[in-house]
């Protein structure tokens, strides 16, 4: 299983254009991929899902990530993140 | 010929026939379904459809609106291609054994209720996508069953009623059709309201159920302007409101042409225009609308749509933000006036059988001051960025602002133990607006730096008249003149000490009393930003020593 944490800095939160396309991503992969954030999960290959988390600015975000291709996910999501200045944490 | 009175969006005339368009949830097919197949491909089908639709409008608007105006149809298309949200609706159809229609409704409510219920001012406005995007696809499964698209056969331009509207048919509307909106609730702040304004399409808000069946196909005029809507106009009152739409044209041109200008009578006299915000995110606007100042921010919503009090520093980062983007410009805050109409969970007010005259405002502040000292430690700190001052809501009495005072010193005096820096000219002033603070505004005036007369309040308390009590909307008149000898008496007493006096309420922006407030002194109008140049245009064409005598004559003697 792959896991990456981050904060989100984007001023806006994770508003309904970057939640589509984080979707869009996440929907190539094969792997389960999941959101958590303050105890409460969302599969990232939903839209609704994503956005009920309600990822504001600052927010401290767990994605996992399981399957036969969760490498391959693993830096396609991070690479969205990136742009959409997330900020990364490289230690658990 | 019939007259009613709404909200009016933008400032602009229109004629048309009236189509009554009244949509809702209310006369959805509800049954049990005899084939899951069968619904699942209607199902597919309307999908299909309205993700064209979304595809094509997102085209549409991108090309004539832009960008910004197009991505909610961006948004509208992405919903409704969730695998979620399809799912959802099959759930219902297989298990459930609801109908097509049902089915997407139900759906759409579970995830308009999530919405609704996020702790995000932006999160919670996408309920209203949700209702959008399901009264698209239902709009497919009901013409499917008619056999017929339900498009009306119009041979003149119509205005259109309906409860509310969703954005994408402002976006949608033909402008060689559509001459206007009149809607029997919606707000001011809507998306809707906001695209009709950009788009400028004339609308009327908040008429009510006055509107009758009968009206449905009649010639209408409205006047967004005056927020008056006419149901089948005589030729006198068609002759007028083509006068009035020359001037709004002509008006529009001449007011962009004022910004950068002072706001100053012919005869030397100045008065402060500046904004009222109600977020943060309202300042670009008031920067664009060439505002003095910003003379009323509500830092309610601060508190609102949250699980807990918000932190000093939370509040801090606020203030400071809006402070260093005004520069040197004032920006009065006013502290939370918040009371059971108006509240977030976590303040766990008793529920009320009057909240206007309840426990609201700076009563909260001063039965719970842990609140208040938290907000105006944030304040106070933020002062040190910009030229912050600090006003108090709801005050009725001398030892209310007494003990304000007392606690704002308290705050200033931690501070410096603190070695927390901040600036040393806050000015503390208060909200006038119950009819006992104008009543002894002489006494009150010795103790503060400035009034600012919140005339909403102060209009509903005198005349006893609830402004969102439509039966009773006939009964009110904003031009009072127990309102207006009310405020001379505030400004007057303001003057007497030496403290500057201001208007925050609706009647800032009503033009048709500046000459009123000029006469009287008023040193300072506090309205929403897209009202800011009209009222300095009307400054500027005021000769005050020419108007003053007549206006006294028919107000005050």
């Amino acid at each position: 299983m792959e896991k990456i944490n981050f904060i989100f800095n984007n001023e806006a939160g994770l508003h309904a254009r970057p939640a589509g396309e984080l979707v869009k991503i996440a929907s190539e992969f094969k792997s389960s991929i999941v959101m958590k954030k303050d105890g409460k999960c969302a599969s990232a290959k939903g839209l609704f899902a994503i956005m009920g988390l309600s990822v504001k600015k600052g927010d401290k975000v767990e994605i996992e990530i399981e399957g036969e291709d969760e490498k391959q996910a693993k830096e396609a999501i991070k690479e969205f993140l990136e742009k959409n200045s997330a900020e990364i944490q490289t230690k658990d | 010929m019939v007259i009613l009175k709404g909200k009016g969006i933008g400032e602009s005339v229109s004629f048309g026939t009236l189509l009554i368009n009244k949509k809702n949830f209310d006369n959805i097919p509800k049954y049990f379904h005899e084939s899951f197949d069968l619904e699942k491909s209607r199902l597919e089908k309307a999908l299909d459809s309205a993700i064209k639709e979304n595809a094509d409008m997102y085209k549409k608007t991108l090309e004539i609106s832009g960008e910004k105006e197009a991505e909610i149809f961006e948004v509208h298309g992405m919903m409704i291609k969730d695998k979620d949200y399809r799912l959802s609706i099959l759930n219902i159809i297989q298990n459930e054994k609801y109908n097509c229609e049902y089915a997407v409704y139900k759906a759409s409510k579970k995830f308009h209720e999530m919405f609704l219920n996020l702790d995000d001012e932006y999160m919670r406005s996408r309920a209203a996508d949700v209702k959008d995007i399901c009264l698209n696809i239902l709009k497919y499964l009901t013409d499917e069953i008619d056999g017929k698209k339900e498009e009306p056969k119009i041979d003149s331009k119509v205005i259109v009623f309906s409860d509310d509207l969703m954005p994408s048919e402002v976006s949608n509307a033909d402008k060689n059709l559509i001459s206007g909106y009149i809607l029997s609730g919606g707000s001011e702040c809507s998306h809707a309201s906001i695209l009709a304004r950009l788009s400028n399409i004339p609308m009327v808000l908040g008429i009510g159920e006055h509107i009758k069946p009968e009206y449905d196909g009649m010639d209408v005029a409205i006047d967004s302007g005056e927020g008056k809507v006419y149901i089948s106009p005589d030729t006198d009152t068609v002759k007028m409101l083509k006068r009035k739409e020359k001037q709004y044209v002509k008006k529009h041109e001449s007011l962009n042409s004022l910004k950068g200008k002072e706001n100053i009578t012919l005869d030397g006299y100045k008065i402060n225009i500046y904004a009222n915000i109600n977020n943060d995110f309202q300042i670009d606007e008031v920067l664009n609308s060439d505002a003095g100042g910003i003379g009323l921010f509500r830092s309610e919503f601060l508190y609102l749509n949250r699980d807990t009090y918000p932190t000093e520093e939370e509040q801090f980062e606020t203030y400071k933000k809006i402070a260093e983007k005004m520069g040197g410009n004032k920006v009065i805050i006013r502290t939370l006036d918040i009371g059971s109409d108006k509240s977030a969970d976590y303040f766990e007010f008793p529920e009320e059988i009057n909240p206007a005259m309840g426990y609201r405002g700076v009563r909260v502040c001063l039965d719970r001051p842990e609140i208040l000292i938290t907000q105006l430690r944030a304040i106070y700190r933020a002062s040190n960025y910009g030229n912050i001052s600090i006003m108090f809501p709801m005050i009725i009495s001398e030892t209310e602002v007494k003990t304000l005072k007392a606690m704002a010193a308290k705050v200033r005096e931690d501070l410096k133990k603190e070695n927390i820096p901040f600036s040393e000219d806050v000015e503390i002033g208060i909200m006038v607006e119950t009819p006992a603070a104008a009543l002894i505004s002489d006494i009150l005036a010795s103790e503060v730096d400035f009034f600012s007369i919140g005339t909403n309040d102060l209009t509903q308390y005198t005349l006893a008249i609830d402004r969102q009590n439509s039966k009773v909307n006939q009964f009110f008149d904003s031009h009072h003149k127990s309102i207006l000898r009310m405020i001379k008496l505030i400004v007057d007493n303001a003057h007497k000490h030496g403290i500057w006096a201001g208007i925050c309420g609706e009647m800032s922006s009503d033009e048709s009393l500046t000459e009123v407030f000029l006469a009287m002194g008023v040193d300072e109008l506090s309205m929403p930003s897209s009202s800011i140049l009209k009222i300095r245009k009307k400054v500027l064409e005021t000769d005050v020593g020419k108007i003053k005598n007549k206006i006294f004559k028919k107000f005050f003697k």
